[in-house]
């Protein structure tokens, strides 16, 4: 961080498909992460939740190899670059590991292992029990264990790496912080916590999780907010804060988003599978809302950094 | 002066703008040899230039600041506009070869850097970190474009076409080594006349480890669009403080989870 930092940068115009690849990449990471946590140190009624975490984290990945390929444009053939470098006496894997970019097409990659996996086994356990199997998971033990804890991992490191990627620039308000990537991350979280609560509105066998999911969303909200008040004092201490004045509606957007699981917590009344019709009706309702705002909140501030040094 | 110019050997420019007259030579044999077309002529309405810009098209750009007071001036205490050159400097540090995920900026045998056209595939953090505002993206190609101190020209043996061409010999083509010596013999022949605001920028590494296109400047080098040395960061910097916070997030964030979705009796 520099005090009263300079900037003489061109800007790369990473426009609308980066800011719809950040969006869902903090969405597939982390839907996956949670769904492992739910998993993991959940009741055996958070399953099903669980797997509606692995469905989303697997189909919002999907989305994001397409958007990064057509933002390259004319070299959209090469997109494989990313991964193989193809200098003539030179030829092998680009594993460069400084440029998080580079981290970041590898972590596509792998992950994306591992998201197709945990979504097929969810899918087949899906399957089991709709036809009244055998559900015992295809990938138990401590295989799916570490499976999923390493998927997890890669998860992670997908939902933050953009965020230190753009902090690993000269760019005026990205690379005068280094909070991005934990930005970034906390709120793919809270996108992800919103995201399965709405899916569980749609799934009554997955309702058990949506008070969790919302209390999960109040702590990942409070930490976003933290962060993004760390994230204002260093771009304010390198003199480069009035860059995001021109983009305040964003910047209220996204805040609403972060206030709103806050909000909701507070009058949060715990939804029982036995109320009647009128009371899960409107908890659905609330549920829409909620997690609607919340993901518009993951949209506009990850819109607000990008265009704010643009 | 002919110059053999050798494989492993560093080359480089050193660009005097204090003998800069603006004639834009350089930037029309830098466009006639390497076959570029320019951007579309605009009155950009701030001085007498109209490139504008170094980007994909202008490699290189004769800078015009105009910091002359609009009121009339007498004899001998005027001033006159800075005139430079700019270009790619070929940091011996480069940011945009830090940031390239795809190997297709190298640097060559002649210590300089340069984008290999067929390897780009035009994700652009190169311009997300290049300091100076050198690169710019083709659309037609779908590549990075930058000065690529005339690589075809070296390996034939010849000196970049800017230098050939610059009338002035404000821009000096040749070995490192030479050009360092050059300038420092300017620099103290411009001190000792009492131009004392005159200063070496990048002839030193205290930018990006040095830059071998590195120039004589006539004022400090934010009047030119150049960082100071207090803002020549390289993008790496913030790659530990960056992994750190999202470290901590994700271990928090985490704990967040477990807190709320630890096995309960009821929801």
């Amino acid at each position: 961080m520099y005090l009263a930092a300079e900037h003489f940068v061109r800007a790369p115009e990473w426009l609308w498909y980066i800011l719809g690849y950040f969006f869902f990449a903090g969405l597939a990471g982390g839907s996956y992460a949670l769904a492992t946590l739910l998993r993991l140190v959940g009741d055996s009624r958070d399953e099903h939740a669980a797997r509606l975490g692995y469905y989303a984290s697997f189909i919002t990945l999907l989305i994001c190899p397409f958007l990064l390929t057509a933002d390259l444009g004319a070299s959209w053939w090469k997109f494989w670059h990313m991964l193989v470098d193809v200098t003539p006496g030179n030829t092998g894997f680009n594993f460069i590991y400084w440029s998080p970019m580079s981290m970041g097409a590898w972590t596509l990659f792998v992950f994306g292992i591992f998201a197709t996996v945990s979504a097929l086994e969810a899918f087949m356990l899906d399957r089991r029990r709709s036809a009244g199997a055998d559900p015992g998971r295809p990938l138990g033990g401590a295989v799916g264990l570490t499976f999923n804890i390493v998927g997890a991992l890669f998860a992670l490191f997908l939902a933050s790496y953009t965020g230190v990627l753009l902090s690993v620039s000269n760019q005026p308000v990205w690379s005068d912080t280094w909070m991005l990537g934990g930005l970034f991350l906390a709120s793919g979280l809270s996108g992800s916590a919103a995201l399965i609560a709405l899916l569980a509105r749609y799934r009554p066998a997955a309702s058990f999780s949506r008070a969790r999911l919302r209390m999960a969303d109040g702590y990942f909200s409070v930490l976003e907010i933290v962060l993004l008040v760390v994230f204002f004092i260093t771009i304010a201490a390198a003199g480069t804060v009035g860059r995001t004045l021109p983009w305040l509606p964003l910047w209220t957007l996204a805040l609403v988003g972060i206030a709103t699981p806050l909000v909701a917590a507070r009058g949060h009344a715990p939804v029982s599978t036995g109320g009647g019709s009128a009371v899960i009706a409107r908890a659905g309702t609330n549920t829409l809302v909620i997690s609607a705002l919340v993901l518009l909140g993951v949209l506009t501030l990850r819109a607000a950094v990008i265009f704010s040094a643009q | 002066m002919a110059i053999e110019i050798k494989a492993g050997e560093a080359y480089g420019f050193f660009t005097d703008t204090s003998i800069c007259i603006g004639c834009k030579a350089c930037e029309v044999a830098c466009k006639e040899w390497n076959s570029l077309q320019g951007d579309e002529p605009a009155f950009l309405a701030d001085s007498f230039d109209n490139t504008g810009q170094l980007d994909a098209q202008n490699w290189r750009h004769v800078k015009f600041i105009d910091n002359v007071p609009d009121q009339s001036v007498n004899a001998g205490n005027g001033t006159a506009w800075l005139m430079m050159s700019d270009v790619c400097k070929h940091c011996k540090h480069a940011s945009c070869l830090e940031v390239c995920p795809t190997g297709a900026i190298i640097r060559t045998e002649f210590d300089t850097v340069f984008i290999q056209q067929d390897v780009c595939n035009g994700c652009r953090n190169c311009i997300s970190a290049c300091p100076y505002s050198v690169i710019g993206f083709n659309a037609q190609t779908g590549t990075a474009h930058k000065c690529t101190m005339c690589y075809d020209r070296l390996q034939a043996g010849m000196i970049p076409a800017c230098a050939k061409a610059c009338p002035t010999e404000s821009i000096q083509f040749g070995p490192l080594a030479d050009l360092h010596k050059a300038a420092d013999v300017r620099l103290a022949a411009l001190h000792s006349q009492g131009v004392t605001q005159a200063q070496l920028y990048g002839r030193d590494d205290k930018f990006y480890g040095g830059l071998p296109a590195f120039f004589l400047l006539m004022d400090k080098p934010e009047t030119y669009g150049l960082p100071n040395a207090d803002n020549a960061g390289l993008p790496s910097r913030n790659n530990v403080g960056g992994y750190i916070a999202a470290l901590v997030t994700a271990v928090l964030g985490t704990i967040a989870g477990i807190v709320a979705f630890r096995r309960r009796g009821t929801s």
